[in-house]
């Protein structure tokens, strides 16, 4: 029996990498090699990477046994944040007590600078969301379930609000060009969302491995008490995991109006649910305690292959979702089956 | 035994029930009469809990009988238990705390009404007011159970043990949380409850309840059967005899090292309800014993020192100075360590590997600009694997995997990985196999030689006895006596430990 869940449970570690493998397979022959196309492959890694790296936020959170179910709104909110300071800066223009102030705090920035400074600012605005829900959750001890639920709403209202529902658009053109674009990395033209998903793989790995911070992470996700009791600071830490979800959210959200060449306020729906399958699909255990950011690495490209693969079968967007949901559960039941005995 | 009242209402025969390394009970023997408070006594782990678990149906027994009525019955289930009118009252009650006290009562064969599926309130509510004032009890039962008293709620739980027309209802501890009220109505309760021939079984640490309410004793020691005894031919001195008589086992290799300076002294500390001005010094070198009944407080005073728990009032100083500890992080950056009691929840991280949980209370200074130093910490790992002599494969395994000895071991390292200088141990050899615990009284040793201040909980007292220099006795959140090595006594602890004069 012990011999058998081993031999499972390998299986459900490496079993997801051969599953990736064969479900692109499959897509390449049934596609007609469309699906391998040099141009579909930098379009689909193109979708993966902004899921990629929320997940790689989401991961953290999951391994400490919270949830975030904001990190779409967060998107949405420092998206439009990020491309409106990107496209006219900041300046004040208001009334207050019959007083009128008006300044320009930020001005407009030439491009160059101006993009990593939107990156910057909106990793800043996601940081402060989740650090907020990240400082309800450990001072109210409210359930990270509610508590980012409540983010949920609040940051898709202030993205509302700050652009009276309206896409911020036209952008200068050469933000589509850095968000659509392509860098050449050897022999390949790599897209540079792809680039920067990578890295944030890559860090995110070695901070999770490497780290005390993220040693407090696993212990924190294993046993919160028994942390405590070893000494850990169990609200800073949550505090700090809360608010890199919420960073990578808000660097999402600028990379995609990046890409898209618009700030929208309706962006990111339901990618916190893409987020958490990938998290789930790369082996991280929802109970918190186990996973790695390479798997995570893996969940991301199996929902973003099995998403592009079917579309290009001409799936109907209905069946999509029920087949998308059937591999999630499954992969979860297959974990759930070789735990069993733990 | 020689039964005067006829058949015993309830006869449990040769009970022998065992666990995984442990012989819980052997060959047990326990008859209560019909009508009878039958007091269960004996010391921590003697056996009272499994054997009324075993009568519960709550545990299957390995052998033996168990008689109602004089018939042999099985109980397999708790539902068949109940069948054959046991009711077991346990210390945290088996209530749902948003329902009132009627649909408590009554929950799962709530009287139905004339459409299937529904149930017929007012029935429901004017039985259980029926059941509750033939208590003598004044509680409306239409009052969420969470509104009521700890009291009321125990009065809650005994109405659903006599609305089952239950005929024996043992109590687990039923006094513990009580006021002396309180208590006054629970044993006018029990008396009327005696007249209408149920039979109680009374489980109690305070021996003087003991002699006020029960008729007869049964004493229970180390899974044994020690007798049965009519209270009025006994006195308190020899119930104690009776739990505590047996002979020091195992060698217990104390070495008396150079006491030093005091290393932590605790001024009155106070916290409601829980702890009540606690007063103590350790010194170093010095292994200070905390004796105790279980829910003596003893637990809740380590937590206390430890920044675990809140306190209300009280001083804690450390090397002379005071100090101020809010979080277990103060206390152990100030050199103070906390084996728990429970290490499987509190003390270890199942699912990290022996060099994680080892390192955990001391990654900061392993770590530098946020990187951990792993073969540092590998280095440290195996260090403590050889000096401890923990059976592991390697130091990746997750000790999960391990025995309770070898899980005790990894959590001793890690606090010896942070150089505590004060160290408190909480019931360091619960559960854990004769060699293991040799080792660890042995590092008790070198720690207190290497000027470690110890304090060391324990219900066993042939190891309080024979580890401590000095013991302090509690009984529900105060101290009750402290005792010399010499003058101490397993009857004179026994003594203090179930609330002295």
């Amino acid at each position: 029996m012990g011999r058998h869940r081993r031999a499972l449970r390998q299986v459900s570690q490496y079993g997801i990498i051969v599953f990736l493998l064969l479900l692109c397979a499959y897509f390449a022959y049934a596609t007609g090699g469309k699906f391998a196309s040099p141009t579909n492959i930098a379009n689909v890694s193109r979708q993966i990477a902004i899921n990629m790296i929320l997940a790689v936020g989401l991961t953290f959170v999951i391994i400490s046994g919270g949830i975030d179910l904001s990190v779409g709104s967060v998107l949405a909110l420092a998206g439009v944040i990020s491309m409106s300071i990107l496209r006219d800066g900041l300046s004040i223009d208001t009334t207050v007590f019959g007083r009128h102030f008006e300044a320009t705090l930020i001005p407009v920035l030439p491009i160059l600078i101006g993009l990593p400074f939107s990156a910057v600012t909106a990793s800043l605005v996601g940081g402060g969301l989740g650090a907020f829900s990240g400082f309800v959750i450990t001072r109210f001890r409210v359930a990270p379930f509610v508590a980012t639920l409540g983010m949920m709403t609040i940051a898709r209202g202030l993205s509302f609000v700050y652009t009276d529902g309206q896409p911020i658009s036209p952008l200068p053109t050469a933000v589509r060009t850095f968000g659509a674009g392509e860098h050449a990395v050897g022999p390949f033209a790599v897209p540079n969302l792809v680039i920067v998903a990578l890295l944030i793989v890559v860090l995110g790995h070695i901070l999770i491995t490497r780290t005390n911070f993220g040693r407090y992470v696993y212990a924190i996700g294993g046993n919160e008490e028994a942390a405590r009791l070893s000494g850990i600071s169990v609200s800073s830490v949550k505090l700090r995991i809360y608010a890199l979800c919420g960073a990578l959210a808000g660097l999402s959200g600028m990379l995609l109006s990046t890409r898209l060449a618009s700030g929208d306020p309706k962006s990111g729906a339901m990618f916190e649910l893409n987020a958490i399958a990938a998290v789930v699909l790369g082996g991280t255990s929802l109970a918190g305690g186990s996973g790695t950011v390479l798997g995570t690495l893996i969940g991301a490209l199996v929902i973003g292959v099995l998403d592009n693969g079917l579309i290009l079968l001409n799936v109907s967007a209905f069946y999509q979702m029920v087949a998308k949901g059937f591999v999630i559960l499954g992969a979860v039941i297959l974990d759930q089956v070789t735990r069993g005995s733990e | 035994m020689e039964n005067t009242n006829g058949t015993p209402a309830l006869q449990m025969k040769g009970i022998t029930k065992t666990f995984p390394g442990v012989r819980a009970l052997s060959d047990v023997g326990f008859e209560v009469r019909r009508g009878e408070v039958h007091a269960l006594l004996g010391e921590n782990g003697a056996g009272k809990s499994t054997l009324m678990k075993i009568l519960a149906g709550a545990q299957p027994m390995d052998s033996g009988e168990i008689l109602i009525d004089g018939k042999p019955v099985h109980i397999t289930s708790p539902q068949k238990a109940m069948e054959l009118g046991i009711s077991i009252i346990y210390q945290e009650f088996n209530l749902v705390p948003y329902l009132n006290a009627a649909e408590n009562i009554y929950l799962g064969r709530e009287p139905k009404a004339a459409i299937p599926g529904f149930v017929d309130f007012s029935t429901m509510y004017s039985e259980a007011q029926k059941v509750i004032d033939n208590l003598g009890v004044k509680l409306n039962v239409r009052t969420p159970v969470n509104r009521l008293s700890v009291a009321q709620q125990q009065m809650v739980e005994i109405g659903k043990a006599t609305s089952r027309n239950a005929t024996i209802i043992a109590m687990d501890e039923p006094s513990a949380t009580l006021t002396d009220h309180e208590l006054e109505s629970l044993f006018a309760l029990i008396h009327s409850l005696k007249e209408k021939g149920v039979s109680i079984i009374y489980i109690s640490h305070r021996l003087e309840e003991i002699f006020q309410i029960a008729d007869r004793v049964t004493v229970l020691r180390d899974g044994h059967y020690v007798g049965t005894k009519d209270v009025s031919e006994l006195d308190k001195d020899e119930m104690i005899r009776m739990m505590v008589g047996r002979e020091l086992k195992e060698k217990i290799p104390k070495q008396t090292c150079e006491i030093g300076d005091t290393a932590l002294e605790v001024r009155s500390l106070n916290r409601k309800g829980v702890l009540e001005d606690i007063n103590l010094k350790v010194r170093k070198g010095e292994v200070l014993g905390i004796a105790g009944l279980v829910g003596a407080g003893r637990t809740e005073l380590a937590r206390a020192i430890f920044g675990a728990d809140p306190i209300d009032s009280g001083e804690i100083i450390l090397d002379g100075k005071a100090v101020n500890i809010r979080s277990p992080r103060d206390a152990i950056r100030l050199g103070i360590g906390l084996v728990t009691e429970d290490r499987k929840s509190l003390g270890l991280i199942l699912g990290m590997v022996v060099r994680e949980n080892i390192s955990l209370a001391n990654l900061d200074a392993l770590t530098k600009l946020g990187f951990v130093n792993h073969r540092e910490e590998r280095r440290a790992a195996l260090q403590f694997i050889e000096d401890l002599m923990i059976k592991t494969p390697s130091c990746e395994q997750q000790v999960q995997n391990l025995s309770g000895g070898n899980q005790q071991k990894v959590v001793l390292a890690k606090w010896l990985f942070t150089q505590s200088k004060v160290l408190i141990f909480d019931e360091p050899t619960r559960g854990i196999d004769v060699g293991s615990k040799v080792e660890i009284y042995q590092l008790m040793n070198r720690l207190a030689a290497n000027g470690a201040a110890i304090i060391m909980i324990s219900s066993e007292l042939p190891e309080v006895l024979g580890m401590s220099d000095r013991i302090v006795v509690m009984h529900e959140g105060r101290i009750t006596g402290e005792l010399s090595r010499e003058e101490a006594t397993q009857e004179k602890i026994m003594w203090l430990a179930t609330g002295g004069e």
